[in-house]
């Protein structure tokens, strides 16, 4: 993307003014989506973004600028006021030499670049979502399915040397439906995605996404209102990964670890979690929406624990918040694009497997809620209390699966919930999603096996 | 770059449309400055120059559309061949067609001063001070708050033009200043947050001041908060709250949920669907609105619509593509999220035309209930097309007609259109703030609070 001469003078440019430490971050996009609705295809758009972020960090002050201008030129302008913004002049720390050439994987590791698939395969695939849920009920009124394919291709390097790229190639379906009933509109959402080209065809089926969209939206129109109060939750495998992914997973970071916003701070080898739960979060984990070779700073992507056995043993680390507690990052320095800055994200996040198995948990569960499916949540790192949207639930009633339920909410404590899981199963799933965090989302996974929380507060609108 | 360049930049390209083809171009430009400071030191300060290009063609009622995240020329002279292509794969649609200079002038352009020239002329370093002064500020304030979380300066000063091959042409610029502050106050598991902002168009808009204050204000007040039992109960919402609901309604105002059947008000213009001293209105023309704009994202004049009047639901929002479907025309209710979408529809200034109580009046009014500070889940807990929503909130109970216990872990459910219905008070203190909706202090007749 930049020659290495030029890399290096333009972080020297960067270092110009004093500083520890420069980088520079370029990046190449390129996007298609595509809509059907109605049966009909609505839009077909492509998008191309190219660009540059520059970042100098002097203490502990960073000066950030971008420009869209990759020139030696640009590149010089964009150094120049990132290092004006990181405040006054003083030592400038040394720029490393480069390696020759960028380190990273040979290419992008896909077995089929998106962009070398005809527009019209990407459309056909939309109308057969359509048809097939369409085929599942008359009930079903309405079908959106879209398709998104995106290649990302990075250069990284900074002042210690780094020097590295990726070429990073996602694609997502999606299919929504809507069911009409005595109850009104209900609708349905299935939106698997990895970190693929479009050889994830072979993997994801779009009748079958298609199916479990419409089946999702024919079920509610049979649901009725959910209960209200605090009541065993029992979280299908995949359906609850979101939850530990808000509920502990941002209180984890350690730039809101530092900022004494997240309740976890200090608390490193303390028992957090019942002894069931270990947290993991993975960057390298197959190839799944969270997947990459490197992060937005150059480090590789690898597996952290985060919790094992209930107890902390690590927070996530981006450069410069492992560069000022004297440790090596742990490759979860992201940005949504060049135009960002990066800042402590999570990857693949997931709890692992138990010994349970799921008919045993719900077998072994009274009266409570089974969550087959979430929506967004939130979660307020500083207090560690979240909330989560319940799109697929069902009652447990004597051990067994009963009536679907609609419109509930979870709302809880993340320390509380971690204490409170109290079985946790033998399968495992995941779930792709986008996460935000100060504005800007970033492609993540989350995982885990079917388990039970002993009481989460349910927030239905039965009355 | 100037107005001027670029309205060059969407002329050039719409000059292009080929017979038979209409094309228009959106192109926008943004200078940005933010400042974040953490114990008494700069942590961030980014000052970004960002702009780009989005083209939509429609040949033969099928639509296409391409962008370009920058206006590098060699990048952006692209765009519309790209747009082109993407064309011949979507499905002809009648009312693709696109906006005409005749659209344009049916209705006078407000004339709005959105632009303060002083903005790029304030130093760095005042910004940097006035982020510093607002973390010092909500630091000192009261002994209760521990830390302060993060404190933000912001601004930008954005432009945009837009122009069409069926003689649509457009332009204008604004800028825009924030600062914000989240506050922390008690310890370990009993810390609450809290949360106060100010918005301006020039640095000396901001009231730094009164930031602080209200994050610590809305911080402290909530500690010792816990679970309460389940009751139903009249609540008040807080301004910032009735500005999140406010955006859900704006959601199921819009022509394209209303033309696609995905909406709780769909085929009830002309009912009652609210108390009768509810009127709702979406008013980008009043300078006030943090939303405020000339033209609509497809280069219309917006203008004021009346969404609910005492009560009475009297239409939707609508751009050209859904007012024409919807056999009413447009709204000049086109936004988009930025050059990489096309314009769907959407609010700018929502709000609900005040009533004569004064919050403190109307918490006498509900007597016992519940004040909601803050909800959370606004997007995964309420479903457009039903109405149903469920959220989790955070606020104080209210005993005797005056604030009393903080609670937490809550959630509150009912339905929009129940709601509405039942909206006993529209407060008197309108609140301008960032978004699309205004906010003011409502009281709901009851819902139901989920507790322990």
């Amino acid at each position: 993307m930049i020659a290495p001469e030029i890399v290096e003078r333009t972080l020297a440019v960067a270092l110009s003014r004093g500083g520890d430490f420069a980088e520079v971050f370029a990046e190449d996009r390129a996007s298609v989506s595509a809509r059907l609705d109605d049966g009909r295809v609505e839009e077909l758009a492509t998008g191309r973004s190219r660009g540059a972020g520059i970042r100098v960090v002097r203490g502990e002050t960073t000066g950030f600028a971008h420009t869209a201008d990759l020139s030696e030129r640009g590149l010089a302008a964009a150094a120049e006021a990132a290092a004006a913004a990181s405040t006054e002049s003083g030592a400038a720390a040394q720029v490393a030499a480069l390696p020759d050439a960028p380190r990273g994987p040979e290419g992008s590791g896909v077995a089929i670049l998106p962009e070398t698939v005809s527009k019209d395969a990407k459309v056909a695939l939309l109308q057969r979502a359509d048809v097939a849920a369409r085929e599942r009920s008359g009930a079903i009124r309405q079908v959106s399915a879209a398709y998104a394919d995106g290649r990302r291709r990075i250069l990284v390097a900074n002042s210690d040397g780094a020097f590295a790229e990726d070429d990073q190639v996602r694609t997502r379906f999606m299919v929504t439906a809507v069911a009409e009933g005595d109850t009104g509109l209900h609708t349905g959402t299935e939106a698997p995605g990895r970190t693929l080209g479009f050889e994830i065809f072979d993997e994801i089926d779009p009748e079958e996404v298609a199916r479990i969209a419409a089946d999702r939206a024919l079920t509610l129109l049979s649901a009725r209102p959910a209960p209200s109060g605090r009541l065993p939750v029992v979280l299908k495998r995949g359906a609850g990964g979101v939850l530990f992914h808000e509920a502990c997973g941002h209180g984890l970071e350690a730039d809101l670890v530092r900022r004494d916003a997240s309740v976890f701070r200090g608390r490193v080898g303390e028992r957090v979690a019942s002894p069931l739960v270990t947290v993991v979060d993975d960057g390298s984990y197959g190839r799944e929406w969270g997947t990459f070779a490197i992060d937005d700073e150059g480090t590789p992507a690898r597996r952290n624990v985060l919790i094992e056995d209930g107890v902390l043993t690590d927070y996530m680390w981006d450069l410069v918040r492992a560069r000022a507690a004297g440790r090596p990052s742990s490759g979860n320095g992201r940005r949504e694009t060049y135009r960002h800055l990066p800042m402590v994200r999570m990857t693949n996040t997931y709890l692992l497997p138990g010994a349970a198995t799921p008919d045993d948990i719900i077998g072994d569960t009274e009266y409570g809620l089974y969550c087959v499916a979430l929506g967004g949540g939130q979660v307020n790192t500083a207090t560690g209390d979240f909330v989560f949207g319940v799109t697929e639930a069902y009652l447990i009633e004597d051990g067994q699966i009963t009536e679907p339920v609609r419109a509930a909410q979870l709302i809880g404590n993340g320390s509380d919930a971690l204490r409170l899981v109290d079985a946790v199963g033998d399968d495992f799933d995941t779930w792709a999603g986008t996460c935000g965090k100060e504005g800007q989302g970033v492609p993540v996974s989350s995982g885990q096996p079917t388990l039970r929380v002993a009481e989460l507060t349910v927030g239905g609108t039965a009355s | 770059m100037s107005e001027a360049t670029l309205l060059e930049v969407v002329r050039d390209i719409v000059e292009k449309a080929a017979p038979g083809e209409q094309v228009e171009a959106y192109a926008s430009h943004s200078v940005d400055t933010d400042v974040k400071v953490f114990e008494g030191r700069v942590e961030e300060m980014a000052v970004a120059e960002s702009g780009g290009v989005g083209v939509r063609v429609v040949v033969d009622g099928r639509l296409g559309y391409a962008w370009v995240g920058s206006l590098e020329p060699d990048l952006v002279a692209g765009v519309l061949d790209e747009a082109r292509d993407n064309a011949r794969f979507a499905a002809p649609d009648e009312w693709n067609d696109l906006p005409t200079g005749d659209d344009a002038r049916a209705v006078p352009v407000a004339d709005l001063d959105l632009w303060r020239d002083d903005l790029a002329a304030v130093p760095v370093t005042d910004k940097v001070a006035l982020a510093l002064s607002l973390e010092q500020t909500a630091a000192g304030l009261d002994p209760r708050v521990r830390g302060v979380e993060s404190a933000h300066y912001g601004d930008a000063a954005m432009e945009s033009a837009v122009a069409s091959s069926l003689g649509v042409e457009a332009a204008s610029r604004r800028t825009v200043t924030s600062c914000s502050v989240s506050a922390l106050a008690g310890e370990g598991d009993g810390t609450r947050t809290g949360y106060g902002f100010s918005v301006g168009r020039t640095l000396a808009d901001l009231d730094p001041e009164t930031a602080a204050r209200d994050a610590v204000e809305r911080s402290t007040r909530l500690l010792g908060a816990t679970p309460v039992a389940s009751r139903r109960l009249p609540v008040v919402f807080d301004p910032l709250v009735t500005r999140s609901i406010l955006g859900i309604l704006g959601s199921a105002l819009n022509g394209e949920a209303m033309t696609k059947g995905r909406t709780m008000f769909l085929g009830r213009d002309g009912e009652e669907v609210a108390a009768a001293h509810v009127t709702l209105v979406d008013d980008p023309t009043d300078p006030r609105a943090y939303g405020a704009a000339p033209y609509d994202a497809e280069g219309l004049p917006t203008r004021r619509n009346a969404l609910i009047t005492d009560g009475v639901l009297r239409g939707f929002l609508h751009n050209t593509s859904t007012g024409r479907r919807a056999g009413v025309g447009t709204t000049g209710s086109a936004v988009r999220g930025g050059y990489a979408s096309k314009p769907g529809v959407g609010a700018r200034a929502l709000a609900l035309t005040p009533g004569a109580r004064s919050p403190e009046d109307i918490l006498r009014i509900a007597g016992d209930g519940f004040y909601v500070q803050s909800v959370s889940g606004l997007h995964s807990g309420t479903n457009p097309v039903s109405g149903d929503f469920s959220l989790g909130a955070e606020g104080l109970l209210i005993r005797g007609g005056e604030l009393a216990d903080p609670v937490r872990e809550v959630t509150i459910a009912s339905t929009v259109p129940r709601m509405l219905l039942d909206v006993v008070e529209v407060g008197s203190d309108l609140t301008w703030l960032p978004g699309a909706a205004v906010g003011l202090t409502l009281l709901v007749g009851e819902m139901a609070l989920s507790g322990a």
